[in-house]
């Protein structure tokens, strides 16, 4: 098992309050930066440390904060997106439901960083149990002086509110999440300008993923550099994921970026193998949005290079041989599963979710719901596959927002790397009737070579 | 020039409890609507939006009425029209009268994976009713609804503010029976007690 930054205490009694939290040195960050360190000296830690944006673009944290504009006398704000409604991601609800102090932790110093004296947890609805548990952390927080205002005697101000959504994937998109945040539909915004510089109420704003900013804490602790020792490359210091499927051990496990995919998939460390006593099928690595990777691209990219646990690694191939780390929502499929119901159950899960802003999203996810209904039970024709990847296409990159180039991936990906089982599909109409025809007789994957 | 009820839907006995009773908040919502305006600045007080409908439909027997969401915009000083525009767009609220227990249950990929076919078609069967649908006895609503962000504890469904996580069939049948006998309604704004260790697949 590799260093573990955030879950090191989270089997600790009592880590849920503060007492506990406290006896297990927390807060001692909160210390650090605000009685020791100017604002820009905890910026450059941040940018040092190498920090990339938890949530699943992985953008360089530390240049985003730099990015926020400060206009004299305008409020700006951090807020954090606990919207984690990504399938199969569930980090965050792991490190808010069992250390919630961790994040109320780090967001002092961030908001500190930023010179923000106000700053809000957008949750996702459902996650209404966590929002109240997040809600006592700050009531102690606050009752302890770790909040509030002239926080240590140091003159600065900082208040956090939980905010609850209400049920909308589309609000994990920053400017969707703005706009749900100022009671609106979550539509998302038109960019430029970029919350750094017109965000909440049109003033200056930061979104980060709660994994993002709960990771602050130990980069103040032990210093930017010492991060960055952890990982490979421009993947530095370790990653929450999450891991589901059909696998012996489902569950949030914090790696040290640069662990080999083999080892987590099969390691009694991290997933346990896979489950069923059946071979690996295919696997989503960075939540639904990604693209599919056949068991063969899993282990070994197309240059049988060993594939890592890194943004590089994962998304080495591109699109054509590759996928993306994303959200860390890690998804393994057995020869059991079915490549077409499963792209269906993902259509009707963009479909259902799109805000319908963009026509090309609102229309066309529901198009490809809809072809991919007949192709799962039996009612379609070969050139429906055709129909579906030209549809796909003429999503992607189109819409005022990425919910369009995610709802068109995995359905490309899909049909990219599993066209025969697609094929099988609309070709054995009768067999395809049985949901469970995989799990009875499995489809061998045809022989490919992935050769320049 | 415009009608002057142009702005807001009529309400009518299937969208207004009975067309009989008007909306009220109770006395304690009331004043928690109010303190979750103070967490914005006093010209976004609109921003309490999506919070304040979470209260006004568990004081509501479980639905956003058009009296209560007519309450709602008065109560933030907004049009009526941006209120049924919010709660059109967001999957928690029900815009028609649902039982007094909510039974959303998790289909996306995941929990496909897990079962999550095999367990909505068993808890159909088990009500007599399709997702979607209330008992006529007004006691259960079915839901199949979109990723919870729990694939960790797939299958699972949520009832009010509980994850259920793990299920079997057997379990399953267990917390119906459980529910059966639970006359106060479950919202999603409970305040329950969820143990430390509990509700999310703990890592190795």
């Amino acid at each position: 098992m590799g260093r573990q930054l955030l879950l090191e205490h989270i089997n600790k009694p009592g880590i849920r309050g503060l007492e506990g939290y406290r006896a297990n040195g927390g807060y001692r960050s909160v210390e650090k930066a605000l009685k020791t360190m100017a604002p820009e000296a905890v910026l450059e830690e941040v940018k040092k440390s190498g920090l990339r944006g938890r949530g699943g673009a992985g953008f360089p944290t530390g240049m985003k904060w730099s990015f926020l504009a400060k206009p004299e006398g305008v409020p700006r704000y951090l807020v954090v997106n606990a919207d984690e409604s990504e399938p199969g991601t569930f980090k965050d609800r792991y490190l808010m439901q069992r250390i919630p102090h961790l994040l109320i932790e780090g967001m002092i110093p961030s908001s500190f960083a930023m010179g923000v004296n106000t700053a809000y947890i957008y949750i996702r609805g459902e996650y209404f149990y966590i929002a109240r548990i997040l809600e006592q952390a700050i009531a102690e927080a606050r009752a302890a002086g770790w909040l509030g205002k002239n926080i240590l005697g140091t003159g600065y101000d900082l208040e956090i509110y939980v905010h609850v959504g209400a049920g909308a994937y589309i609000c994990g998109e920053e400017t969707a999440l703005l706009e749900s945040l100022e009671g609106k539909r979550g539509n998302p915004r038109i960019k430029p300008p970029f919350p750094a510089v017109k965000g909440l109420w049109q003033r200056p704003t930061v979104v980060n993923n709660v994994e993002t900013i709960c990771a602050v804490v130990p980069i103040i602790n032990d210093g930017g550099e010492e991060y960055a020792k952890i990982g490979i490359g421009r993947s530095t210091g370790t990653k929450l994921i999450s891991a589901a499927g059909h696998i012996n051990k489902p569950g949030v496990y914090e790696i040290e970026l640069g662990v080999s995919v083999e080892e987590f998939v099969n390691s009694d460390q991290y997933c346990g193998g896979v489950s069923g006593g059946r071979p690996l099928k295919a696997c989503i690595p960075g939540g639904s949005s990604v693209p599919i990777l056949p068991a063969e691209l899993l282990f070994r990219t197309a240059k049988f290079e060993t594939r890592l646990m890194t943004y590089e690694s994962l998304s080495d191939g591109g699109f054509e041989t590759g996928s993306m780390l994303g959200s860390g929502g890690f998804y393994v499929f057995n020869d059991s599963a079915c490549i077409v119901r499963a792209t269906w159950n993902h259509s009707r899960f963009y479909h259902h979710e799109s805000c319908g802003q963009c026509s090309p999203c609102r229309e066309g996810t529901g198009w490809m719901e809809k072809v991919l209904y007949r192709l799962e039970h039996g009612t379609a024709r070969t050139d429906d596959i055709d129909l579906l990847w030209d549809i796909q296409r003429r999503i992607e990159g189109n819409t005022i927002c990425p919910f369009g180039d995610a709802a068109s991936w995995p359905v490309a990906a899909s049909i990219r790397h599993f066209r025969h089982e697609f094929e099988y599909h609309a070709t054995h109409p009768t067999k395809v009737k049985d949901p469970k025809h995989c799990e009875k007789d499995p489809i061998p994957y045809p022989e490919k070579s992935y050769a320049n | 020039m415009l009608e002057p009820h142009m702005d807001r839907h009529d309400a009518t006995p299937d969208n207004s409890n009975g067309g009989i009773t008007p909306f009220t908040f109770s006395g304690p919502a009331l004043a928690e609507c109010r303190e979750l305006m103070t967490h914005y600045p006093g010209e976004f007080s609109k921003s309490a939006l999506i919070p304040i409908l979470h209260i006004a439909q568990a004081d509501n027997d479980g639905w956003l009425s058009v009296p209560a969401m007519d309450a709602v915009a008065n109560l933030l000083g907004i049009q009526y029209i941006e209120v049924y525009e919010v709660a059109t767009f967001y999957s928690m609220f029900h815009l028609e009268p649902v039982g007094k227990h909510v039974l959303d249950v998790c289909e996306t990929a995941p929990c496909m994976l897990r079962g999550s076919d095999d367990l909505i078609e068993h808890i159909e069967k088990r009500l007599g009713i399709k997702a979607g649908q209330t008992t006529p006895d007004g006691m259960f609503t079915l839901r199949a609804v979109q990723c919870l962000g729990s694939c960790g504890g797939a299958p699972m469904l949520q009832c009010g503010a509980k994850y259920h996580e793990h299920l079997t069939i057997e379990k399953v049948d267990q917390l119906i029976e459980q529910l059966r006998g639970k006359e106060t309604r479950t919202n999603y704004t409970d305040h329950i007690d969820t143990p430390a260790e509990n509700g999310t697949t703990a890592s190795a």
